[in-house]
């Protein structure tokens, strides 16, 4: 009856963000505007000025004394447990109790009556520490072998006989940064006290239901007693996903011991000095390839920097290991994916969640094997693209068609030129001394699903009202990605409304509870399909309503411009919601839905852990100054699948954000540690991220057109959230051609650009 | 002398007058948020780089100048006229045409920028200019800033309409934790220094305003400058420009892009912070730290420039090398101040290049900058004047590259020879900015690779 894709009407169009225009007039509420009541307090927190040591003592007299100061809560003011585990496995504290294990780390937090007042309190509290040396990289730890947790080793074919066997060989080591998710607003909760132990809890989180879950173990509560309300946030790639829950509790204990509404928003050099960051990755390779190009075998290191703990190292370390080698099908192959200690802040999510450590590292050996045998990357790549006769399974076994492969590169070829810039660039380069310029390019697929089963599951709430209004809710956040107009456009196409009669309304666990985070790219797979399913069920009681009114079949109903129609029966919708209410029909509906048809064996490394592969190509012209290692980038070109995509223009403003994002990671965004372990780039002023004058200053991107998905999305649309920003390794291998080098380390700044010329020479 | 004694401006067009208690250095920001319940006006960094909380003062002369409300006091506000999101709708409510057109163009994703960038496009209508430099200080995380240009491309300029502005009068801010002096003229000031030695002494605060902004820092006596008449002089002479300590950057890169000798220095003033740091931000505050990098310091000594300063024994006047006297220290004695600076015009046909390296070309700061002027006669060097910043403890002149280049022929071995030079005499360190081996490789690439820029070798 509906719902087929070339029947949609508002599923597709190219609608603005819900919130564009209170963006812009300032009239969207983030968390820290919302109206403090009376005697709202403010929490601070201790911090360890040193990355390791032992806690002796710590002295709070002085800030007790100081104006302003309610309470000071160290561990032993922590009613539940003092573990803060997005996992749950334990071993991840919310304030030291004797093993400081990075700087930055919380020892305990200040409440009082001003948020000045705070801070100033918690300066004002000195600890006692016993000094340790700290592990500061990954080549450190990983001589100590230090590892969070076993290695994730996976293996397919027999990569040493392969290797063995193979008539060419490299070996090589390289290594990649993290990256600051710099949200411009920063991590915020305003925990509001109600009755009986309940709170209420305003979070700028990815993941109201971790919030819940780790607030109400710190609190010793049960979950009922906690409700956690998301109506936006400024910014999240990740890095509110599990580390806002850990700030939720701080606000929370603080609400907890006075009574009081408490907030919690921490000056920028803190938030960047205690939150997780992408993790950095360590890798080594060895591959054994032909004449032709052909790559019969890879064995391979990844070493991940966790920083002191787990946090969620597990799943970025599966995306790394089973995106290490991309589009290539690679017969014989070993990752060793490791996930080591250091002395610093807890690596977390961060957008691509350890897909773009893996993709570099393939891109890494194309271009290594491409330079021996004096062939382009291009060819190299293509050489051993998956599909047709190269193999149509990943190592990990699940099917990746090469079709889609073939298709956006050959298309992202077409559109950036390919042959004929190539041809000007080695012309340019040819007639010029200091300026060299560079291309580069990029194919991805990716596999898209969490890497957790359980997690691959939504729920939405839907309800209409008596005047045919519809209040939609569910489990996923908007941090600004659109997600929400995304969903209220499903909703309105499933009833045949204009999008204006659907209220999109705040995330929270009281309407919709035991949601997963929006995350891994699937918020609208997920909610989207949990909202249809509960718009249906709706809708489903309204059509036998109507057909009762009208004696016809249901069938024979169709919903659609506002109205209800049958034959010459037709009644608006609002009507036809105001006769279900009078006839004692349930106007509301949950629905739930979870991804069909995903397997994985985690000991064999072996399943179908995706529900389908997007894809994505790119190329990017640079031109760099030899001298200083300065460079701009002239232009990319891009072409991303997104199936049948339900927003094009959002889609593409996500595609565009989330390739000048991965560029940031690859160039200019360094994070500086000390000697000492105190990480020095904590600010804008000195951790830098892409400003507007480094956008490729051509940009065209297009979207895969006439894809619709093949598996059972949504409107058979796909997702675009993470992709995209691995894209933008194109600019990287640009960079790498404009200098004539092999490689180059990530981030390759104007320094590393410079540094690496001049070794070469 | 007649002093007020309560901080008054205007916001969004409405004349408010604070209670005599506020204190003078809580941010414009804060101020906005926490007791005006204005929340369009957003935090996103506390230290003048993200953007995110410019607001925008309207200007005498009719100027929209960007400013960082995170960094500026109620004090500095005074008697100015600022702007906020909440100010630009119309008398109905009806958003304006900048807000429309952003939201037209899909230039918000999240939203937390965007009253920021507002802000900046409703001062671009009037500034206009390269649309990079306008947005060098507004920093967005999910738009990757395309359609964010667009809707700047799609933005109707518009002419300035100069407003009336009292003269300002001398006031003196007593909060119980604080007493803030704004003097208007030079006798008054240097009155007060000496009266208060230990007073902070304000002009932008683009530095000094951290201490607010991120340290919550409430110094008891503050002795603001922006007023003082002698301090805000702009002469123009055919030997070079005189420039009052508290001009700001802004008023300075419209005369050196205009005045002729000065582009060199006009095209690293645009790179110097962004908009919004330099609607504040002064050349006296810049020679006043003293600090090893100095961002518009090379160009200083490269010039030649002087100091004249200012005390209570009248009035002295040194090079401005001189009055760099090593890391973090300058040459003022007790009571005295910056009065202003003497920047010569170089001869006509002179070469003068201010570069900087930075991690990133815009709102960075340098990791090594470098000065050059050369005056060039029938093919041989007749003087060189260099200087360096970010290379060693402070900023200074490179004496050894200079005698490389001084009456040594116009040739590419000529500025080979003096990047050895330069590179054998800077003694520059490592930090999260840059290596010192990139410092120094890169310092003597930037001697070399003017030869390329002025022999005109190749087209770029």
């Amino acid at each position: 009856m509906d719902g087929h894709i070339d029947k949609l009407t508002i599923a597709g169009q190219s609608i603005r963000h819900d919130s564009a225009l209170a963006h812009c007039t300032g009239d969207a509420k983030f968390v820290d505007d919302i109206p403090e009541v009376p005697g709202t307090l403010h929490a601070a927190l201790v911090l360890s000025e040193v990355a390791r040591g032992k806690l002796l003592a710590l002295h709070t007299d002085k800030a007790r004394a100081m104006p302003g100061v309610v309470a000071i809560l160290d561990p032993k003011d922590i009613p539940g447990h003092n573990d803060v585990s997005p996992t749950h496995r334990g071993g991840e504290p919310l304030f030291v109790e004797t093993d400081i294990l990075h700087f930055g780390q919380a020892l305990a937090m200040v409440v009082a009556t001003t948020r000045d007042a705070a801070l100033l309190a918690a300066r004002a509290v000195t600890a006692d520490v016993e000094v340790l040396t700290p592990i500061l990289s990954v080549a450190e730890s990983l001589a100590a072998n230090d590892l969070l947790m076993d290695p994730m080793v996976m293996v397919n074919g027999d990569p040493d006989a392969a290797l063995a066997a193979s008539p060419l060989r490299l070996s090589g080591e390289f290594s990649c940064g993290g990256q600051e998710h710099f949200y411009l607003e920063g991590q915020i909760c305003l925990a509001v006290p109600g009755e009986d132990g309940d709170f209420a809890l305003y979070s700028s989180t990815q993941h109201p239901t971790e919030v819940q879950h780790i607030t109400g173990g710190v609190l010793g509560c049960d979950y009922n007693r906690l409700s956690v309300h998301v109506r936006r946030l400024g910014g999240g790639f990740g890095g509110k996903e599990s580390n806002a829950s850990w700030v939720a509790a701080v606000a929370a204990l603080g609400a907890y011991h006075t009574g009081k509404p408490v907030k919690f928003r921490m000056p920028r050099k803190t938030d960047m000095a205690v939150t997780g960051k992408r993790h950095p990755f360590l890798f080594r390779w060895d591959v054994g390839f032909d004449e032709s190009g052909r790559i019969h075998a890879v064995d391979a290191l990844m070493a991940a920097d966790g920083g002191h703990t787990l946090d969620l190292s597990t799943g970025v370390l599966f995306r790394a290991v089973t995106h290490a080698m991309n589009v290539m099908a690679v017969p014989n192959l070993r990752v060793d994916g490791r996930v080591l200690r250091t002395n610093t802040v807890s690596n977390t999510a961060f957008r691509g969640f350890g897909g773009p450590q893996g993709v570099v590292l393939s891109e890494e050996i194309i271009r290594h094997v491409a330079k021996h045998l004096g062939r382009s990357p291009e060819a190299v790549r293509e050489r051993n693209f998956a599909g047709e006769a190269n193999g149509t399974l990943t190592p990990y076994g699940q099917k990746l068609e090469g079709d889609l492969i073939r298709r956006v590169w050959d298309e992202t070829k077409d559109l950036s030129n390919w042959e004929s810039r190539r041809a000007a660039v080695d012309a340019f380069n040819a007639a010029h001394t200091w300026k060299k310029r560079g291309l580069g390019s990029f194919v991805l697929a990716f596999g898209i699903s969490f890497g957790v089963q359980a997690m691959n599951q939504a729920g939405a709430l839907v309800h209409v009202y008596a005047d045919g209004s519809i209040r939609l809710n569910h489990g996923g956040t908007e941090m600004g990605q659109g997600l929400f107009i995304k969903i209220a456009q499903v909703v309105a196409e499933t009833f045949g409304v204009p999008l204006a009669r659907v209220r999109i309304t705040a995330t929270s666990t009281a309407e919709v509870p035991n949601t997963s985070p929006t995350a891994a790219s699937t918020g609208t797979d997920l909610n989207g399909w949990a909202a249809r399913i509960a718009a249906l069920a709706v809708k489903e009681r309204m059509i036998k309503v109507a057909a009762e009114q009208w004696g016809v079949e249901p069938d024979d109903i169709e919903m659609s411009d506002d109205e209800v129609r049958s034959g010459n029966h037709r009644m608006r919708f609002s009507e036809l919601a105001k006769l279900c209410l009078a006839k004692r029909v349930q106007l509301s509906a949950a629905g739930h839905y979870k991804t069909p048809g995903l397997s994985w064996d985690p000991k064999a490394m072996r399943g179908e852990p995706f529900f389908y592969f997007t894809y994505g190509a790119s190329v990017a012209e640079v031109e760099i100054d030899t001298l200083t290692g300065e460079y701009r980038c002239l232009g990319a070109w891009l072409v991303e699948d997104c199936g049948r995509s339900l927003n094009p223009a959002v889609d593409l403003g996500q595609i565009e954000g989330a390739f000048v994002q991965g560029m940031g990671w690859l160039t200019t965004e360094e994070l500086f540690w000390d000697k000492q372990g105190r990480l020095r780039t904590l600010g804008p002023s000195t951790y830098k991220i892409p400003g507007s004058r480094d956008v490729p200053e051509v940009f065209e991107v297009r979207l895969l057109e006439g894809a619709p998905a093949r598996a059972d999305t949504i409107f058979r649309s796909k997702a675009v959230g993470e992709p995209p920003l691995m894209l933008a390794t194109c600019v990287w291998n640009a960079l790498i051609d404009a200098a004539g080098v092999a490689s180059m380390d990530i981030p390759a700044t104007p320094e590393r650009v410079l540094m690496a010329m001049s070794a070469h020479k | 002398m007649v002093m007020r004694a309560s901080i008054s401006f205007t916001l969004n067009g409405q004349a408010k007058t604070l209670p005599a208690d506020a204190t003078p250095t809580t941010t414009l920001l804060d101020w906005l948020r926490n007791d005006a319940h204005l929340c369009g006006t957003k935090e996103g960094c506390a230290e003048g780089d993200c953007g995110a909380c410019t607001v925008v003062l309207e200007e005498p002369d009719g100027a929209r100048a960007a400013v960082n409300a995170c960094l500026l006091t109620l004090g500095q506000l005074d008697g100015r006229s600022v702007r906020t999101v909440e100010g630009l709708k119309d008398a109905h409510g009806h958003a304006h045409p900048v807000q429309e057109t952003l939201a037209e163009c899909n230039g918000t994703q999240c939203g937390f920028c965007t009253p920021g960038i507002i802000m900046t496009a409703w001062a671009h209508q009037v500034e206009r200019g390269e649309v990079h430099e306008a947005l060098a200080g507004n920093l967005c995380r999910c738009t990757g800033y395309r359609p964010i240009l667009d809707a700047f491309s799609r933005i109707e300029p518009l002419a300035p309409t100069p407003v009336e502005t009292p003269s300002p009068m001398a006031a003196r801010f007593e909060a119980p934790s604080q007493t803030f002096y704004r003097p208007v003229t030079l006798a008054e000031l240097v009155a007060l220094r000496t009266a208060h030695p230990t007073a902070m002494l304000l002009a932008g605060g683009t530095d000094l305003g951290l201490r607010f902004s991120e340290h919550r820092d409430t110094p008891p006596e503050v002795i603001c400058t922006l007023d003082v008449a002698e301090l805000g002089v702009i002469e123009v002479l055919p030997e070079g420009m005189l420039i009052g300590a508290a001009v700001p950057y802004r008023k300075l890169l419209l005369l050196c892009e205009t005045e002729p000798g000065f582009l060199g220095f006009a095209e690293l003033l645009r790179r110097l912070g962004s908009r919004q740091i330099r609607t504040m931000g002064t050349l006296g505050g810049n020679l006043g730290t003293a600090s090893p990098i100095g961002d518009a310091l090379p160009p200083l000594l490269a010039l030649g420039a002087s100091v004249r300063l200012a005390g209570p024994d009248g009035t002295r006047e040194m090079l401005a090398e001189d009055f760099l006297v090593d890391y973090r220290r300058n040459a003022l004695l007790p009571g005295e101040i910056i009065r202003d600076i003497w920047l010569p015009r170089p001869a006509e046909g002179a070469l003068f290049s201010c570069d900087k390296l930075s991690r990133r070309h815009d709102q960075d700061i340098t990791a090594a900058g470098l000065s050059v002027l050369l005056a060039v006669t029938d093919g041989r060097i007749t003087t060189a004047r260099i200087a360096h910043g970010g290379l060693g403890p402070k900023c200074a002149r490179a004496v050894a590259a200079e005698t490389a280049l001084e009456g040594a022929p116009f040739t590419q071995s000529s500025f080979d020879a003096a990047a050895q030079a330069l590179m054998g005499e800077i003694t520059p360190l490592g930090d999260l900015r840059a290596t010192a081996e990139y410092r120094k490789l890169a310092a003597g690439n930037l001697l070399k690779r003017l030869w390329f820029r002025w022999s005109a070798q190749e087209a770029v």
